[in-house]
């Protein structure tokens, strides 16, 4: 893994604040929310990491570390190499930049997580909810969110 | 056998002879019309059948085979079952506009009968401008598609009727032309003469070109696949029709099986001898040209897939109006000089 | 003459709901189409109405539990979708799967591609209106279907994957129904280009339709054949090799166009690789467990991981994360057909209704997978 060990080294040089994680199966990048576009950007056009492979989140409501990860998955195509980019935000007013801009796959995929888990994302063409109704309240996916069988989990 | 209907006709008109002439004329055509009748539904609901078992076969299937030996009688029940259906209109619907379009779609699919001739000495009416009148009448389909689906006040049926208009309206242009070929042959629009004009040949074999264009342009004028356009179930769900259930829906079906039938009958009397064969009875014979022209129309529906509305509609202008303009030019060079080579003068 | 200016005309764009109830939706999905005339303007997709939370459910379900859920989301390749998810945990708790099953694995996620062209081909090609030629394919997935079932007893949601192996080994009977199979998938395919795709209607309708290139595609995220349409050679399971697809020998078939008939015709392409995959595995199978010795109750160790496989619709993902317990902290389903779906208002805006409806059919999207 000497090559992402040489990515993450210039990308800290680039973005301070940026932490590389290794050792899993996939290397990963945490970066603070302010710095996402600039990232993606650099990520996107100039290491090749051409392809949005996924947008989701985890809810970690416990402890001090209270948060919500924004996980991105990218790809570069055709290569198929993998890169894991997360984003710690605030429980509880979740706010990111949307990367539609950068990548129209982006769209679908934040509505969900915005409509499952509650992050908003700024600068979306159509934040709205996709999958539950649209007067839905709550957003199911956060672990102290009530399953019910009645409608709008009420 | 040969004069069996003839004969009948001619023992009704016996048990009328004390009357006066209009009571005569009168019985005569409700005598007709029940005849017509019989056999537009008797052919409905012995197409549907054969419709469904052509498919069956062609796909692998047995097709309807519960009811009656090999399912005969399934377009029976079918026909009973809609019968008894709960006739439901919408409330957002013109109620008038929307009850009348079922009805008005059935009569002009029954006049077109009077002109054809079904065997020797068996036509309604022996109108001298039979053809003329056929097209005519026919055409009046296209107002009760209309009628339907904007009585509807449904979106799918208001696009599939306004499909059906820019269709029918374009396509009865080279139906007409495809036909004046063999009226200019025949020197006539009486059908019954354009039948014993093709006493020595067929005019299918003088004007291929024609039948195929009439062909084409037939089937998009009773809207089968490719050019069932109108209903396209997989876009418009059934276009006009959308909304209507039970026997509403049950006259748009049969009306739509009887202008089968009329085309094919129009097309075997002018282009394939009519009644015309040796051996069997004339009706017969007029029974199995018809038989094979609809297995042709079916045999189609079941092959291709539907065209997209703008080919459709640039096909007939750009293709199918100019050959059949050029097959009238041609047809008209060649009777002269046909003249001209046999009877020495132009 | 009138004389009626031409401002004075008054025409309006009607916005028709196609759907959720509509026979070439695919399933309940719902188009808001915005017309002018019969040309569509705008494309909306409305969808949720299959959403029946299975991430949340993951949560409270063990992960040897979940795998049942995974065949219903794209039920039209419940095996893909089970062996993504098994090799996810696999993946995350570092279990090695006996040679046997990897095989066997291999041939049910071939088979499960091939079904689930067969639909779409099928579909396409009725929703163009040409009946006839849905039974073929219809025909010949059938026996699929009677393969699986004949393997673990069900047809659709197969459940067939387990983590650390499969559930069971095949009958006997199997490799000659399944060899009988292959023999004639080709002349399926044979019938399927004689009746359809060879087509002059098929062509006008499908050429140049629902047209994408290369660089939107993969900025719209689209993947699998749909992707390889446009051109670029990219499958995973050439690109970055899973389980043991490193030892097959198969071609990618790509082609250049990106419309909907390339789209049909790749779908075609690939099954004859597929076949040759498990020609190739049902040669190679050799004998021993089907099941690697795995602990009754799984905890894999906190962490998490990405598992992507080349699905039937394009690139499945499953993220894990795990806490240390018997239950899966967070599990999240990337489906091919979600962002597939999220380009067809790009692909499709410019046409008719026909071509709308070809769009549709030719991304060949699963509502149970786009729902979740």
């Amino acid at each position: 893994m000497g090559n992402t060990s040489d990515l993450i080294q210039k990308l800290q040089d680039l973005f301070p604040g940026l932490k590389g994680e290794e050792g899993g199966a996939m290397p990963g990048l945490v970066v603070p929310a302010d710095r996402l576009t600039a990232l993606m950007q650099e990520l996107k056009e100039q290491r090749g990491f051409n392809f949005l492979a996924d947008v989701t989140a985890v809810d970690y409501p416990e402890g001090d570390k209270e948060r919500i990860e924004v996980v991105y998955h990218l790809m570069a195509v055709p290569a198929a190499t993998e890169l894991r980019v997360k984003v710690s935000l605030d429980r509880q007013h979740p706010e990111i930049a949307s990367l539609t801009g950068l990548w129209p796959a982006a769209e679908v995929q934040e509505r969900e997580v915005y409509d499952l888990m509650g992050v908003i994302f700024t600068g979306h063409p159509n934040l709205q909810r996709i999958l539950c109704p649209d007067d839905f309240s709550g957003h199911p996916l956060r672990k102290d969110f009530q399953p019910a069988a009645t409608e709008g989990g009420q | 056998m040969e004069n069996i209907f003839t004969d009948l006709a001619a023992l009704i008109n016996g048990f009328l002879a004390g009357a006066p002439p209009w009571l005569q004329t009168l019985a005569m055509g409700i005598v007709y019309l029940v005849g017509v009748l019989a056999f537009i539904f008797l052919n409905a609901i012995y197409l549907i059948y054969l419709e469904r078992k052509i498919s069956a076969y062609m796909q692998q299937r047995i097709g309807p085979n519960r009811l009656g030996p090999h399912g005969l009688l399934q377009s029976v029940a079918d026909a009973v079952k809609l019968l008894g259906k709960e006739d439901i209109i919408p409330r957002g619907a013109d109620k008038w506009v929307f009850i009348i379009a079922s009805v008005i779609i059935f009569i002009p699919a029954v006049m077109v009968y009077a002109i054809i001739p079904f065997g020797k000495g068996m036509i309604p009416v022996d109108l001298n401008i039979g053809v003329f009148y056929f097209l005519a009448v026919a055409s009046m389909t296209t107002i009760a598609i209309l009628m339907g689906g904007w009585g509807a006040n449904n979106k799918y049926a208001l696009l599939g009727s306004m499909r059906a208009v820019a269709q029918m309206v374009s396509y009865e242009i080279p139906l007409t032309f495809s036909l004046l070929g063999v009226i200019m042959l025949a020197g006539s629009l009486q059908t019954s003469q354009i039948v014993a004009a093709q006493s020595n040949v067929w005019y299918i074999l003088l004007q291929p070109l024609a039948f195929l264009i009439y062909f084409i342009a037939a089937t998009a004028e009773v809207n089968r696949a490719p050019f069932d356009l109108v209903e396209g179930e997989q876009e418009l769900i059934a276009g006009p029709y959308i909304e209507y259930t039970g026997m509403r829906y049950a006259l748009f079906y049969l009306s739509e099986y009887a202008n089968l039938v009329s085309v094919s009958a129009l097309a075997v009397t002018l282009f394939l001898g009519g009644w015309q064969g040796p051996w069997l009875p004339s009706w017969l014979w007029f029974l199995i040209k018809v038989y094979i022209m609809i297995f042709i129309f079916m045999w189609l529906r079941w092959t291709f897939p539907r065209i997209r509305i703008d080919h459709l509609l640039s096909f007939n202008w750009k293709v199918l109006l100019p050959l059949s303009l050029a097959n009238i030019l041609v047809t008209g060079v060649g009777i002269k000089i046909y003249q001209l080579l046999t009877l020495g003068r132009w | 003459m009138l004389a009626v200016a031409k401002e004075d005309l008054y025409t309006q764009e009607i916005e028709l709901n196609m759907g959720p109830q509509h026979p070439s939706t695919h399933g309940v999905y719902r188009a808001l189409l915005t017309l002018d005339g019969e040309k569509v303007i705008k494309v909306e997709n409305i969808i949720g109405y299959l959403h029946r939370g299975i991430e949340k459910l993951a949560e409270d379900r063990t992960y040897t539990q979940f795998i049942p859920y995974t065949a219903r989301l794209d039920y039209l390749a419940g095996m893909l979708n089970n062996l993504g998810y098994v090799q996810a945990v696999e993946k995350l708790m570092g279990v090695a799967v006996p040679e046997r099953a990897e095989y066997l694995r291999i041939i049910m996620a071939e088979l499960s591609r091939i079904a689930s062209h067969m639909i779409m081909v099928a579909s396409m090609a009725l929703d163009l209106s040409g009946w006839t030629a849905w039974f073929p394919p219809f025909r010949e997935r059938e026996r699929i279907l009677d393969l699986f079932e004949m393997t673990c007893g069900s047809r659709i949601t197969v459940s067939y994957m387990r983590i650390g192996g499969v559930a069971a080994d095949i009958p006997d009977g199997f490799l000659p129904a399944l060899e009988a199979f292959l023999n004639d998938l080709p002349g399926m395919i044979a019938e399927m280009n004689g009746l359809i795709t060879g087509n002059e209607i098929f062509k006008a309708r499908c050429q140049g339709v629902g047209k994408i290139d290369l660089e939107t595609a993969l900025a719209y995220g689209l993947t699998g054949p749909n992707l390889r349409a446009c051109g670029l050679p990219f499958d995973l399971r050439k690109a970055k090799p899973y389980g043991i697809y490193d030892r097959f020998d198969f071609d990618i078939p790509t082609l250049s166009n990106g419309d909907s008939y390339d789209r049909f015709v790749i779908r075609l392409l690939e099954m004859e690789q597929s076949a040759r995959i498990i020609r190739q595995a049902m040669a190679a199978l050799p004998d021993g467990s089907v099941m690697a010795k795995v602990p009754r109750v799984l905890k894999p160790s906190p962490g998490e991981v990405y598992h992507q496989i080349e699905g039937a619709k394009g690139i499945l993902g499953y993220y894990l994360v795990s806490d240390g317990s018997n239950k899966p902290y967070r599990l999240h389903i990337h489906g091919p057909s979600f962002v597939n779906l999220g380009a067809l208002p790009r692909i499709a805006a410019g046409g008719n209704i026909q071509d709308f409806v070809v769009a549709i059919a030719s991304i060949d999207i699963v509502l149970g997978e786009v729902d979740r």
